[in-house]
């Protein structure tokens, strides 16, 4: 099909979508009493139900069942119950996958928040505030594909009597150090891969935490400054109590962001090396491996570990509005 | 003539009764049914158009092809189809995609499957056929492959018995990069055998300079180039029989055997005394980009390179690449005359998802020697060969081609498709370019072999 007939296609559907709504909207408008204001708000609601049972669930059930099948014909699979959860619980690469996203889950949020508030204060009615706060948000500009190629050739390795390409091997060859093979030994090259997420997060954090902190009452602060208290305190005991709702939501945020982080590990290692995580391997196991059955499997379990933290996320979000 | 019009016209009367059955030709185990549009084709007496009236007159028809092979390269792959439009009126709707392995599974498993894909792994085509939308080739395709391939390409076309797909295009993977220029400075020469080139790497090495360089990274697929080191090594120590018995995992992949190749391979990849020139240690290799990995060459800082003919591609411009010039390549040597002359290699084949007569013609003519002479001329910068015995070595029109298309005609030479490409993708495109990049960072021969063995699939 050629790209205008896609696009008449597009039309005609969308032209039907309304015809249908409006026609239901119509049928319905002549329900005066208690019970036709409900059937009107039903049908008010019954476009964006079907559309999320179409987009959403239909496809999140289809995942589920698909992950209890294997088999080497990927057209054709067979029933294999747990098999799939089973390797993945069991073997022992699966499980690497499973250490590093732990890492990456615990290691982003806090490291990113963490730098992110320090940060924020530091530079809070500073001289050129503005000026320094761009310089930390300016990463996260930068798509993560293009984050994981400029510190892929960060990391560059060359051994110590070749022209460097790596900015960091090269400032261990004017300490006179041994250049260093940043990718390649595990479990530290995640840690080096996980720079790169804090290096692009740490922006979104920053912004957020110097907004809140701003909104914290002058007085509140000029109180406790009356009584004594030095700037260590007033950080402990007054700004961080003020912004916990924020704090959360940037940690969850972030927490989410890592648990689908996959640009950064697929541009730097491929996921060798042992640093693969689960919406890696995901990917490698559906699309270059062929093996559907596990790779829906990590899918449902990526699933399973977002739902509570979204949960708990869209819960903070609603206290911090109700402020 | 008079045999090639008879065929013709008992093709014609098979296809006339075939055509109620159109639709159950592909099961029967044996090649479509040859259909025609009926008419009088364009092509009728104009040269090189033999094959194809045929089919009829198609014009107005299109053929849709799906393949992985992009811009510059996609360029001369058109101009060579203008000859089967001016033969049958048919034209070629050509859609190149670098997601094309995964996509083509996509796209069959949505009912979306191209008239043509060019399938650049058997293993991939094995898939394919799985879902049984793959459509055999038929008769003159069938006929064509006979005639100008050998029986080993024929046979990676053919899926538990049924020919579906002939070969397109050819690389030569046996080759060892080097410098002729370096080479008669220092008095080197050319190694015959697997231990004179071991012989030279040491006399290399006495120059202080590291003989040998590599670079496996490759994204995703990272570890590949590694791979092809193996099998190469499989088919010089064991022979084609062993290789094939291996690649089909009629002995574990952890065989005796296969552990030896892949010591002899150790044997220069993790010696630290010949790698990694121009970049450092052994472990180097595994984050060297596999585009990198022969560039020292042309500094100096190493002398020899084992990759494909395609490398050609990754010299900067201005190198020249001749036997006499800056760069070129050698056939990396055996260990013993016992197996012939081995070739490692790759390639496409043509997989059809319809039985169309404009599929057909089009199946046919790029089966034919025909074809191969018009893409040879259509590529006057080189980097294209293929192992169609028809094609004129003097089409060719760079040297690195030219050796490849000699290495792959050569009466001698037993072809081998890299195995690689033929295994289950679990271990085709997962365990085997992951073990191969763990073996050389540092893992055990024997745990890389048993890693592999244990993830190939048990169904």
């Amino acid at each position: 099909m050629s790209t205008p007939e896609k696009l008449l296609q597009m039309v005609i559907a969308i032209a039907i979508f309304y015809a249908v709504v409006a026609g239901i909207l119509l049928a319905t408008q002549f329900f005066k009493s208690k019970t036709g204001e409900r059937i009107q708000a039903a049908a008010f609601l019954l476009p964006s139900l079907a559309l999320i049972g179409l987009g959403l669930l239909y496809p999140a059930v289809l995942t589920a069942w698909q992950s209890l099948h294997g088999g080497s014909n990927i057209f054709v699979q067979e029933f294999v119950g747990l098999d799939n959860y089973k390797t993945l619980f069991t073997n022992s690469q699966e499980l690497e996958v499973l250490r590093n996203t732990l890492l990456w889950v615990v290691l982003t949020p806090i490291v990113s928040t963490g730098i992110g508030l320090v940060y924020a204060v530091l530079v809070d009615r500073a001289p050129f505030e503005k000026f320094y706060k761009a310089l930390l948000f300016l990463p996260m500009a930068i798509s993560m594909v293009g984050a994981s190629i400029i510190w892929k050739f960060m990391y560059d390795y060359k051994a110590g009597d070749q022209t460097q390409i790596g900015f960091l091997n090269q400032l261990l060859v004017w300490l006179h150090l041994d250049t260093y093979n940043f990718l390649l030994k595990d479990p530290w090259n995640t840690l080096f891969l996980i720079v790169i997420l804090v290096w692009i997060q740490a922006g979104f954090a920053m912004t957020l935490l110097s907004a809140s902190i701003k909104a914290i009452p002058e007085d509140m602060l000029e109180a406790a400054r009356l009584d004594g208290a030095s700037g260590f305190k007033i950080f402990r005991h007054i700004t961080v109590p003020s912004i916990r709702p924020t704090l959360i939501v940037v940690l969850t945020t972030i927490t989410i962001a890592t648990l689908k982080v996959f640009d950064i590990v697929q541009t730097a290692t491929g996921g060798n090396f042992n640093t693969s995580v689960l919406a890696y391997e995901f990917y490698r196991q559906n699309f270059v491996a062929n093996n559907q059955g596990l790779a829906t499997a990590i899918a449902v379990v990526i699933f399973l570990l977002v739902v509570p933290i979204v949960i708990y996320n869209i819960r903070q979000m609603r206290k911090l509005e109700a402020r | 003539m008079r045999t090639r019009t008879f065929r013709t016209a008992a093709l014609a009367v098979v296809a006339v009764a075939g055509l109620g059955l159109a639709g159950c030709g592909s099961d029967d185990g044996g090649s479509a049914d040859t259909q025609t549009a009926g008419g009088t084709s364009p092509g009728e007496g104009v040269d090189g158009c033999e094959q194809l009236t045929q089919f009829g007159d198609l014009t107005g028809k299109s053929v849709s092809v799906y393949t992985s092979i992009l811009p510059p390269e996609q360029a001369a792959q058109e101009q060579s189809y203008e000859l089967f439009t001016k033969c049958t009126g048919a034209k070629v709707d050509y859609e190149g995609s670098d997601q094309f392995e995964t996509q083509i599974v996509v796209r069959v498993k949505a009912g979306n499957a191209p008239d043509i894909a060019y399938i650049p792994q058997p293993g991939l085509l094995k898939t394919l056929v799985g879902s049984g939308q793959v459509v055999a080739a038929p008769q003159p395709v069938a006929d064509n492959v006979d005639k100008w391939f050998g029986e080993d390409w024929k046979g990676y076309g053919t899926v538990d018995g049924t020919f579906y797909a002939a070969p397109l295009g050819a690389s030569v993977k046996s080759f060892v990069w080097y410098s002729p220029s370096m080479f008669k400075k220092n008095g080197w020469t050319v190694p015959e055998t697997w231990d004179d080139m071991l012989k030279l790497s040491d006399e290399i090495e006495k120059t202080g300079i590291k003989p040998w360089c590599a670079g496996i990274e490759s994204g995703e697929a990272t570890g590949w180039p590694t791979t092809d080191w193996l099998e190469d090594a499989v088919l010089r120590e064991d022979g084609p029989d062993v290789y094939d018995q291996w690649v089909n995992h009629e002995i574990p992949f952890n065989d005796d055997k296969i552990a030896t190749a892949l010591d002899l391979v150790g044997g220069i990849l993790k010696n630290p005394d010949y790698v990694n020139g121009g970049f450092g240690d052994v472990d180097s290799i595994a984050t060297t980009a596999f585009q990198d990995g022969g560039l020292p060459i042309l500094k100096g800082q190493c002398a020899l390179h084992r990759q494909a003919s395609f490398y050609a591609a990754q010299w900067p411009e201005g190198t020249k690449v001749s036997e006499d010039g800056d760069v070129f390549a050698f056939y990396l040597p055996t260990t013993s005359d016992d197996y012939g002359k081995p070739v490692l290699g790759g390639g496409e084949f043509v997989a059809a998802f319809d039985d169309r007569p404009e599929v057909q013609a089009f199946q046919t003519y790029l089966s034919s020697d025909v074809w191969a002479n018009e893409k040879a001329k259509a590529t006057p910068g080189g980097g294209w060969v293929s192992a169609n015995t028809g094609l004129d070595i003097d089409n060719l029109a760079s040297p690195i081609d030219q050796l490849s298309a000699e290495t792959l005609q050569d009466p001698e030479a037993v072809f081998r498709f890299d195995g690689s490409d033929q295994m289950p993708s679990a271990v085709g495109a997962g365990s085997f370019w992951k073990e191969m990049t763990a073996w050389i960072t540092g893992e055990s021969t024997s745990d890389a072999l048993k890693n592999i063995e244990d993830s190939w699939p048990s169904s």
